[in-house]
Parts: structure tokens; C-alpha cells; sequence
């Protein structure tokens, strides 16, 4: 199958290996990857801070993008984006007065994916061990972002394909559904409440014991993980603060080409020159051929 | 935009319903209140857990929920001649009918018909009862009332708790839901005056002393005042849904009832309340049914109350209807189960919104009622996440997140005509540049050439301050350090064009 890879702007710009991941994903299944080049944004931000003007361009780009390519279905490492281009791009299109854009947005997103979405519905992956080779031998606890699981009803998808990695052992947070706070503009808008629900998350991530907290989303995993590392700064001492990684470089880490995680309280001599307490905390990889870095703290 | 024509100009409402602050700045205050969040965490997880479990045990839950929203959509297509009926059929079995557009005029018809109906006691002043009512809350009855010579005596356990607390309700279920026992039994200690001074606070003994001192209450006053969760067109029925009893006393002891309700309170058939009957109980208190329910239509000689009035409130009411979509905000039925479950809610409370009606669906509600043109509420559209629990939980599925949405979008085109299209924030200014990057495939790969030179200068531990509105997030989150190359070009260098 030829499927169209829709980046996101922030996977794109701030988490390149996301990408990267998820277009290794779908070739060792064997499926050509395209990436539409006129690709930028899903417009969310806009849309989502009220400006529905800003975001008709935004949306009216992503459509022309997506069109120009031929592709089968489309995907992305994110639920919030997919989530947009259905349940928003439509909207903006008609405050725009442009039905025709209308209609052709939700072609484009009526054949767009989210990757969990994509690997459990379309391409039959049910045990990400036996059909990917996922290996990630650590403690997981998994964020299930709000808008995989209430826009998209993702349901267990992500869940079910991160316990079906070999060697992972995936534990529950307290509160499971509960929001990190993100919410885009929200975070600046009201910064202290947004910082009160990420308080309340990272205690309830922390308190698990994992070494890994796994997402669906880039933003919320840059938002949690922010919150993560900012706690690493303030309580040095406070052990086993998990690191983020996207469930994409979860999925195509595998024995023979693994993602690895230096453990967290990594003895003086093996930390890296100009260290200092985050860095040396930091999540770093054994180099490989493909030169990939983890997710939200490099 | 299509617009239902209810024959009344559309007035903005007032009343109890603006924040008097912006939002940010009283949720900040209200961040500050320990003990308030944790008395709010522990009730508002209890009752999520009891809805839960409640609304698991009914098979068909999201076909009542699809039921429960046709009906109000047809309600509301339909609202003048269901009105209208309604009215005819009160009139018809002895009660009458009041119509006012805001606050000021609902306030001034209860002042009157209670000045005609109840004495003036030894004090010189006049009692009446009152049944718990968003409706009168939202008007500001009781302050208005106080005024010129009336004392509204609530009679709802916790709306008694925040009358006697000079406090203001911060749920429109449980009023007192920021207050524990302990803060409740020095409340009682200090306001009642024949209250037991050994009173403890274990919830019993709490609801007991209240009782003793509502009784006398309601065996000598002969005016009552409630609100109204439903009124039948088609019988001329009004109902109030309650867990005490206590509005079952107000709506049959008292010579005269008084009844503000509404004017999308409306359901068209007796029939209908199969439908809102199982939706609501499950919704707000986690109950199958709640312990009391009670029906009057019009007046029934020798028995009850023998003066039935109903003052049929709008306060914004068409204007919310005039908007397309913000008309669903009147769908709600005041279950409360999206404060419930909001995280925002749970964490600054409902005094942070200003209005009677707090968390997701005041949120929206209360700037449709007075429009934000004149800048009243136009932080509530922004103080959500947008993560969608409100949408879930509703009864009647008001689509809550989209509707915040569209009133950002309403209130940044009113800025607009208002001062121009020139951003007015740094904010503003970033999302405009944004736009114009992110519409363009090229242009994000022009922009993205800063990456190398960002990846260099901030180094692995991320940015821990950034200056102007970026360091309201840096404040309590480490920004990544950003890397070396986007995946475009990555992509470009690795596979060429495609
Ligand atoms: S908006 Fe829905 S959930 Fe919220 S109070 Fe109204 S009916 Fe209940």
C-alpha cells in the first residue's frame, strides 16, 4: 500500500525522529511511504485559539498538500491532528464561506489515520512483537491523550499495541483519562491552571515507578515532558523520573536496531563532557546507523 | 446564521451571570485555596465514580443521550408555540403566567406578587421559602428581594450552608461542594441561633440541625419561591427534581407558589420526562432516581398552594437561540456532571467563572446570554483545555468544546472590528506570523533552517526561560532543545523529492 506520511508541524520541526520512526514502521511492514511536500500544519493552534481567519489558509494548505500526492490512506504520529482535520477542518472551511473546501477536507481526512489507528485497523497489526519486531526492554506507563481517546475513540489501540512489544512492561497511572494540561494556547492563556493539571500528572506518572512514559502525541509528551524535567531540576534526588518517548519510536525499536535509554542514575564517569544535572539525567542513544535521538529530552 | 424569531427583541441577560474579573486572574486566586481544592478533588472523584457506575447499568445509555438531544433541538425550533401552549394550558387549570425579558423585570414581578401575598411580619419585613433555583440565582432574587424589605430563606441543605456563610454557591448541585463538614458545623455554630452548641460534625447531626431550623420555617411562612427543571406544554406542569424534600414541603405548604423558570425549560409532552427522568438522576447525583420528584399543574382547589404564578424568564435566553450553534447551550438540563469531570473545574472551583453557572457549560452559557461585545466574559471561552471530558459526560451531548471554540473565534472577530486586525498581543503577533509560515510547505522549510543554529545555542537541557508571553509555560515546563534538522529535510536529503 502507498501511504501518505503527515508529519505535523511539531513532530517536523522539534521531533524529527518520530517521523523517522514511523516511516520504519510501515516499510518493515512493507508499504511504500510518501510524504506529501507542501505539508505543513493541521491549523489546530489557530483554530483553537479562536482564529478561524488565520486558520483557513492553514487548513486550505493541508488539503492541496494531501491532494497532490496519490496515496491509499494517509497517517499520523498524533491524535490531536488527526482528530483536526475531521471534527475542524470542515468548520473552518465553512466560516470561510467555502463548501467546496469543505467537502474536500473531509475526503482527505475521512482517509487519514492516527498510527495506532492505522497499524490495529487498516494493517491488521495486532501483536507488535510477532509483526514488527518491537523490542523495548523497560517499564512503560502510557498517556493516552484526550483527543485519540474522546475524538478519535482510539479506545485501547495504543495501550494494546505497547503490551504487545517484547520486553516492555507497561504499568497504569492514577487517573488514566485525565488531561496534562497542554491544550495548546490554554498553557499560556491560563498558565497556572494548565500547571496545576501538569503537577498533577507528573506525580501520578512518577508515582508508578516507570522509566518511560510513552504518548501518542508530541505535544502532549513535550508538555508532560517539560513538567518531567523541570521536577529532574528541582529534586535532583528524587529517583525514577520517567523520560518521554513517543509510542512510534517504541514500535520500531527492535533487537536488532533498539532504542536505547542510558539509565537514569548512570554513574559520574559515564556522563557526557559538559554535563550538568538535566544532561546527565538525559536520555542519550547508543549511535546506530539511522543516527536517532529520543523523543523529548534531547 | 438562521435566526428563530421568538417575538420579543433580543436582550442581553444580566444578572449574576459576568465575571467580574478575568477568568486567569480569579483561577490564580482560587489555585491559592488548598483547602478548598482538596474538599472539591475528593467530592468531585466520588461523584464521577458514582455516575460511572450508574450509567454502565443502562444498556441503551447512548441512545437516551441521542433521545434526550432531539428533543431539545426540536424544542428549540419550535420554542415560541410550545410557549405559548404552555402558557395556555397553566392559565387554563388556575395558575398564571409572567413574562420577562431580563433580571430586572423577573425580580420586580416575584417582588410584587410576593408584596401582595405575604404579610409584614412583627419585624417589619416579609419572609418567604425558597426552593433551590439556578433561575433565582441567576437574577440575584434574594438580593433584591433583601432590598426592599423581603427575606429569602433557602431551604436546600446546601444552599442553606452558603446563605448562612454570606458565600456564594460554586456548583449548581451541590452549592456548597468548596465547604467540608468541619467548615459547615462552625458555619451552623455561628448563624443559627437555636442550634445545639454541642453539635458535631457528622453529617447527620449536620442535616438534623438544619432541620429544626427549616421546620418552623416552612409551618409559618405562606409564600414560597422555587425554580423548575421541566415544564410540560402540552399539561401546563411544572416539576422540580430534589433529594431532600425540602422543595417538596416549599411546593405544597405555602398559600402561594411562585415559580421562576427558564424559557428553555420547556419539554412538549408529559412523555418526554421517560427520557430526561432517566437522564438526569444518573447524570448529577451518580443515583438511579433521586428520593424526590414533584409535579403540580395549575391549581387544585382545597389542596396545596391556591396562587400559582410562573414567571417565564429569557435574560439572553433568544439571544443564545439566535446564535445557530450557541443555541444547544440551552439543551442543558443543570445535571452538573461536566463541572464534574472538567480538570480545569477541579482545580480552581466554580467562583473562578464569575457567573452562577461555573465549569464547562457556564463557560460557554454565560457569554451567550450576555454576549461578550462589551467585554463582559470573554475569558470564559478560553478557560478549557479542550480535552472533551465535558462533551462526554452530557446528558444531552452539547458539543461544549466546539462551542468554546467558536466564541474564541466570535470574541477575536469583535476584537477585530473593534481595534483592527493589527494583533493586539504577543500572542496575537505570533499566531499571525504563524499562520502565514504554516500555510506553506516551502516557507516551513525556510523557517525551519533556524533549527541548527536553535539546536547549537540551547544545548540537551532544554530552555528552562524564555522571555515575554513564552515565559508564562517556561515558568513551570523545560522546553526541549530543539534538533539539529527537521524531518523535511531529512526526508529530502534521504529519499529526494518524494
Ligand atoms: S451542559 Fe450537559 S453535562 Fe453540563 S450541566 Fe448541562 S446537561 Fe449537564
Amino acid at each position: 500500500m502507498r501511504i501518505a506520511l503527515f508529519a505535523t508541524c511539531i513532530v517536523d520541526a522539534m521531533y524529527p525522529d518520530v517521523a523517522k520512526a514511523t516511516v520504519r514502521i510501515l516499510e518493515r511492514l512493507g508499504h511504500e511511504v510518501v510524504f506529501p511536500a507542501g505539508q505543513a500544519c493541521c491549523g489546530q493552534m489557530h483554530i483553537n485559539s479562536g482564529k478561524f481567519r488565520e486558520a483557513y489558509p492553514v487548513v486550505r494548505n493541508h488539503v492541496e498538500a494531501f491532494e497532490a500526492e496519490d496515496w491509499d490512506h494517509a497517517v499520523a504520529p498524533s491524535g490531536s491532528c488527526v482528530a483536526s482535520l475531521g471534527h475542524q477542518h470542515p468548520m473552518i472551511a465553512e466560516h470561510n464561506d467555502d463548501p467546496e473546501l469543505s467537502a474536500r477536507a473531509s475526503a482527505v481526512a475521512s482517509r487519514t489515520y492516527e498510527l495506532a489507528q492505522l497499524l490495529t485497523d487498516v494493517l491488521g497489526v495486532t501483536d507488535a512483537a510477532a509483526q514488527l519486531g518491537s523490542y523495548f526492554p523497560y517499564s512503560v506507563v502510557h498517556h493516552s491523550s484526550c483527543h485519540g481517546m474522546r475524538l478519535l475513540r482510539l479506545g485501547d489501540r495504543q495501550l494494546d499495541l505497547l503490551r504487545s512489544v517484547e520486553g516492555a512492561t507497561v504499568v497504569e497511572p492514577e487517573h488514566p483519562d485525565a488531561c496534562c494540561g497542554f491544550g495548546g494556547t490554554f498553557s499560556v492563556k491560563n498558565p497556572q491552571v494548565s500547571a496545576a493539571m501538569l503537577s498533577d500528572k507528573v506525580d501520578a506518572l512518577v508515582t508508578t515507578g516507570a522509566s518511560v512514559c510513552s504518548g501518542g502525541d508530541a505535544s502532549c509528551l513535550m508538555h508532560i515532558g517539560g513538567g518531567l524535567q523541570r521536577t529532574r531540576e528541582l529534586m535532583p534526588a528524587q529517583a525514577g523520573v520517567p523520560r518521554t518517548v513517543h509510542l512510534a519510536e517504541i514500535l520500531a525499536s527492535t533487537k536488532e536496531d533498539p532504542l536505547v535509554l542510558e539509565p537514569l542514575d548512570a554513574p559520574a564517569s559515564r556522563t557526557p563532557a559538559r554535563s550538568s544535572r538535566a544532561s546527565r539525567l538525559r536520555a542519550t542513544l547508543r549511535s546506530t546507523p539511522t543516527d536517532r535521538t529520543t523523543g523529548a529530552l534531547r | 446564521m438562521s435566526v428563530t424569531h421568538l417575538g420579543m427583541p433580543t436582550v442581553p441577560g444580566k444578572g449574576n451571570i459576568v465575571e467580574p474579573s478575568p477568568f486567569p486572574q480569579v483561577a490564580e486566586l482560587e489555585l491559592g485555596k488548598i483547602q478548598m481544592r482538596t474538599n472539591l478533588a475528593r467530592a468531585t472523584s466520588t461523584i464521577r465514580g458514582k455516575r460511572l457506575a450508574r450509567v454502565a447499568e443502562v444498556p441503551n445509555w447512548e441512545e437516551l443521550r441521542d433521545h434526550g438531544s432531539a428533543v431539545k433541538t426540536a424544542v428549540m425550533d419550535r420554542l415560541p408555540e410550545l410557549l405559548e401552549q404552555f402558557e395556555h394550558n397553566v392559565t387554563a387549570r388556575g395558575g398564571h403566567v409572567h413574562w420577562a425579558r431580563d433580571a430586572d423585570e423577573a425580580n420586580a414581578i416575584v417582588a410584587r406578587l410576593v408584596e401582595e401575598h405575604a404579610p409584614v411580619l412583627d419585624t417589619g419585613r416579609r419572609e418567604v421559602i425558597k426552593v433551590k433555583s439556578m433561575a433565582t440565582q441567576e437574577i440575584g432574587l434574594n438580593e433584591h428581594l433583601e432590598e426592599i424589605g423581603i427575606d429569602a430563606y433557602e431551604t436546600d441543605l446546601a444552599e442553606l450552608i452558603v446563605q448562612l456563610g454570606h458565600d456564594r454557591p460554586s456548583h449548581i448541585l451541590v452549592p456548597a461542594i468548596h465547604r467540608n463538614r468541619r467548615e459547615i458545623r462552625e458555619i451552623f455554630l455561628r448563624e443559627m441561633p437555636d442550634v445545639d452548641p454541642d453539635l458535631t460534625d457528622d453529617p447527620t447531626a449536620l442535616a438534623e440541625a438544619s432541620r429544626k431550623h427549616l421546620r418552623r420555617k416552612f409551618l409559618s411562612t405562606p409564600v414560597a419561591v422555587s425554580g423548575a427543571n421541566f415544564g410540560i406544554a402540552e399539561t401546563g406542569t411544572l416539576s422540580v427534581v430534589e433529594s431532600e424534600g425540602n422543595g417538596r414541603m416549599c411546593v405544597t405548604l405555602p398559600e402561594t407558589l411562585i415559580t421562576v423558570m427558564g424559557i428553555e425549560k420547556i419539554l412538549p409532552r408529559f412523555a418526554d420526562l421517560g427520557t430526561f427522568m432517566q437522564l438526569l438522576p444518573r447524570s448529577s447525583t451518580g443515583e438511579r432516581m433521586n428520593p424526590y420528584t414533584s409535579f403540580w399543574t395549575g391549581v387544585t382547589p382545597g389542596d396545596g398552594p391556591q396562587n400559582v404564578h410562573v414567571v417565564l424568564l429569557d435574560n439572553g435566553r433568544t439571544r443564545a437561540l439566535a446564535d445557530e450553534h450557541g443555541r444547544q447551550a440551552l439543551h442543558c438540563i443543570r445535571c452538573s456532571a461536566c463541572m464534574n469531570v472538567c480538570p480545569v473545574y477541579e482545580r480552581t472551583g466554580g467562583h473562578a467563572y464569575g457567573s452562577v453557572y461555573p465549569g464547562p457549560i457556564g463557560a460557554i452559557l454565560s457569554p451567550l446570554l450576555t454576549g461578550t461585545d462589551a467585554g463582559a466574559n470573554d475569558t470564559l471561552p478560553y478557560a478549557s483545555s479542550l480535552c472533551g471530558a465535558c462533551y462526554d459526560a452530557c446528558p444531552v451531548k452539547i458539543d461544549i468544546p466546539q462551542m468554546l471554540v467558536r466564541l474564541r473565534n466570535e470574541d477575536t472577530e469583535t476584537k477585530a472590528r473593534k481595534t483592527g486586525r493589527l494583533p493586539r498581543t504577543q500572542l496575537d503577533a505570533a499566531l499571525t506570523a504563524a499562520s502565514w509560515v504554516m500555510s506553506d510547505g516551502r516557507r516551513m522549510a525556510v523557517a525551519e533552517k533556524s533549527l541548527p543554529l536553535a539546536h547549537l545555542l540551547t544545548g540537551p537541557e532544554g530552555i528552562r526561560s524564555l522571555p515575554g508571553v513564552a515565559g508564562k509555560w517556561t515558568h513551570s515546563r523545560t522546553l526541549p532543545q530543539p534538533p539539529e534538522q527537521s524531518f523535511r529535510s531529512w526526508w529530502k536529503k534521504e529519499r529526494g523529492t518524494r
